[in-house]
């Protein structure tokens, strides 16, 4: 199963600031880790990751810094601001929305056989 | 010694990479410097599970998916990067680049202060702009064109011979335009102040082409700083518009009337220093923005073909013959000068080793109908050369320069010719233009200097 591109695109921005908010990271530890939450299941892209990254750090939810790692190497580093928490706990109540509804239909659904009977009488 | 070699061979191959994807517009060097460590991240767990690093790197770039689709995801969050800026200053990345233009820009600022404190010298010697126009209107070239050329010698790095001939023909400008005893109202001063600009910006040509002044390539390079100068210039000269129309009301509003400060100093300041602010503009720009005067002749070129074509069948539905009055002469003058210029900034434009297509033929059928048209204005104007009108400097001047575009155009229309029928090469052409210019410059200096005197100041 892979998951579509449409709702893996919808649900970037949650995620990455999700991952963030456990504290700073940078981008292929964050890419790594969402393809353990998901187990493998998620397909992220750099040309998805890293965009999103700008992006969000462009509009004030994330800050970067650039750290030295083993000698030479340069890292960037993304942090999660207080812009960034409200704008997740907004999405989180928005997901939370929708989560809920679909399990609320998913679960109404179950006895589907039963309802058409409760129908009928 | 493989143990050694290893990492050498996986660092080369990561600049490699890096060099490929930062020939992508969208790509920058701080996103290179990031997609790099993650790159590398992905190599060493690679290498950490068992893989060689020449295999990790592979897969590893295998991975990150095709530079295409990478760059299209950057540019749709960054699309302001495919909008090419501007930097006034240079690339602040490049430390060298960047003295190097912020020497340049303090050059820049101070021949164009040379060139304000210049247009406002002559007033400290009671010269006012209201009472002297005719000097102001000879000289205005030469308070600022000097400056421009001061400036583009010294980003050439001139040798000291170009240097002295180029003071030398400024000194002459200056001689010509107020040695002479002409009158304000005379023909003659009115051909020098239309000549001597064009002289001089020629001589702005030579300071342009000093570091190579013989190749053909420097000179159309100067053709093309030319018409983007003049671009730039137009501009700058809408936004003043707009800036002194402000100034005006604003101040008018509480009961100050700046005209005098409008007219006396922002105005012809403005001017001569946006004449060398123009120069600099496309020399800083030069590969930052795409040149507009190529741009706007490929719009520009069918529609005067098709305006020059009914034209002509108009004159021989009607029969009508073109009426030469005074100013015909000088009428046609521009539109050959126009159809030059469409004519230049295409071949500016244009890759010398792309095969002859359509735009070639369209650029063909304007040139021959406007030689078609100044023929037939030529023919009407013969005779009255010699009329009791005839033989004043404007008449000559106007058919001198009619002789000269018609000689170039003729040339040129063959040489397109044997283009299109893949005769001669397209290089023949852009050397035929290029190799041009000093018989404008020739002209431009006869008008200037040896007419006065032949038409005994009149």
């Amino acid at each position: 199963m892979k998951v579509a591109k449409d709702l893996v695109a919808a649900s970037a921005t949650p995620m990455v600031l999700g991952i963030l908010a456990e504290g700073e990271s940078y981008g292929y530890a964050i890419l790594r880790r969402i393809n353990e939450l998901s187990g493998g299941e998620l397909d992220w892209t750099e040309g998805l990751l890293y965009p999103l990254l700008h992006r969000l750090e462009r509009l004030g939810h994330l800050e970067s810094s650039w750290q030295a790692v083993a000698g030479e190497r340069k890292r960037k580093y993304y942090r999660i601001t207080d812009r960034g928490l409200a704008e997740l706990a907004e999405q989180r109540r928005q997901w939370d929305t929708v989560v809920g509804a679909l399990k609320e239909i998913w679960h109404d659904r179950a006895p589907l056989t039963v309802h058409p009977l409760e129908g009928l009488a | 010694m493989t143990a050694h070699e290893g990492p050498q061979e996986l660092e080369a191959q990561f600049e490699q990479w890096r060099q490929y994807v930062l020939r992508r517009r969208e790509l920058q060097a701080v996103d290179a410097d990031e997609l790099e460590d993650h790159l590398r991240g992905s190599v060493d767990e690679l290498v950490a599970a068992g893989l060689s690093p020449d295999e990790a790197f592979l897969v590893a770039v295998k991975r990150m998916g095709s530079l295409d689709d990478l760059s299209r995801e950057f540019a749709r969050e960054h699309s302001e990067r495919l909008w090419k800026q501007l930097v006034l200053t240079g690339d602040s990345g490049s430390p060298v680049g960047g003295t190097r233009s912020r020497r340049d820009l303090w050059v820049m600022l101070g021949c164009a202060a040379g060139a304000v404190v210049s247009v406002k010298v002559p007033a400290l010697f009671g010269l006012s702009f209201a009472d002297d126009g005719s000097f102001y209107a000879r000289n205005f070239t030469l308070f600022a064109l000097p400056w421009l050329a001061a400036y583009l010698a010294w980003r050439r790095g001139a040798r000291r011979t170009v240097i002295a001939a180029l003071a030398v023909l400024f000194v002459l400008g200056a001689v010509a335009a107020n040695a002479y005893p002409l009158a304000d109202d005379s023909q003659s001063v009115v051909v020098t102040s239309v000549h001597l600009p064009i002289a001089l910006w020629l001589v702005v040509g030579l300071a342009y082409v000093a570091d190579d002044w013989r190749s053909s390539r420097r000179r159309m390079d100067f053709i093309r700083f030319t018409g983007e100068w003049f671009i730039y210039l137009v501009l700058m000269a809408l936004g003043g518009g707009v800036l002194s129309a402000f100034l005006f009301n604003t101040f008018a509003a509480i009961g100050i009337v700046p005209e005098a400060f409008i007219s006396q100093w922002l105005l012809p300041g403005g001017a001569a220093a946006a004449v060398v602010v123009a120069g600099w503009l496309v020399e800083a720009k030069q590969s930052v923005v795409e040149n507009i005067a190529p741009v706007l002749t490929r719009l520009f070129t069918p529609l005067f073909t098709a305006a020059l074509l009914a034209f002509l069948v108009a004159v021989v539905w009607t029969s009508h013959g073109i009426d030469v009055e005074r100013e015909a002469l000088l009428l046609f003058d521009l539109l050959l000068v126009v159809v030059l210029g469409l004519l230049l900034y295409s071949l500016s434009a244009r890759d010398p080793l792309a095969p002859p297509g359509p735009f070639d033929k369209l650029q063909l059928a304007l040139v021959v109908s406007a030689l078609a048209i100044d023929v037939l204005v030529l023919l009407e104007i013969t005779g009255r050369i010699t009329d009791e009108y005839g033989g004043t400097p404007n008449r000559a001047a106007a058919l001198g320069e009619n002789v000269i575009l018609l000689v170039n155009l003729a040339w040129s229309a063959w040489l397109l010719l044997s283009f299109i029928r893949r005769r001669t090469p397209f290089a023949a052409l852009e050397r035929w233009q290029t190799g041009y210019l000093p018989v404008y410059a020739a002209w431009a200096w006869i008008v200037v200097l040896v007419f006065p005197p032949l038409f005994s100041f009149a």
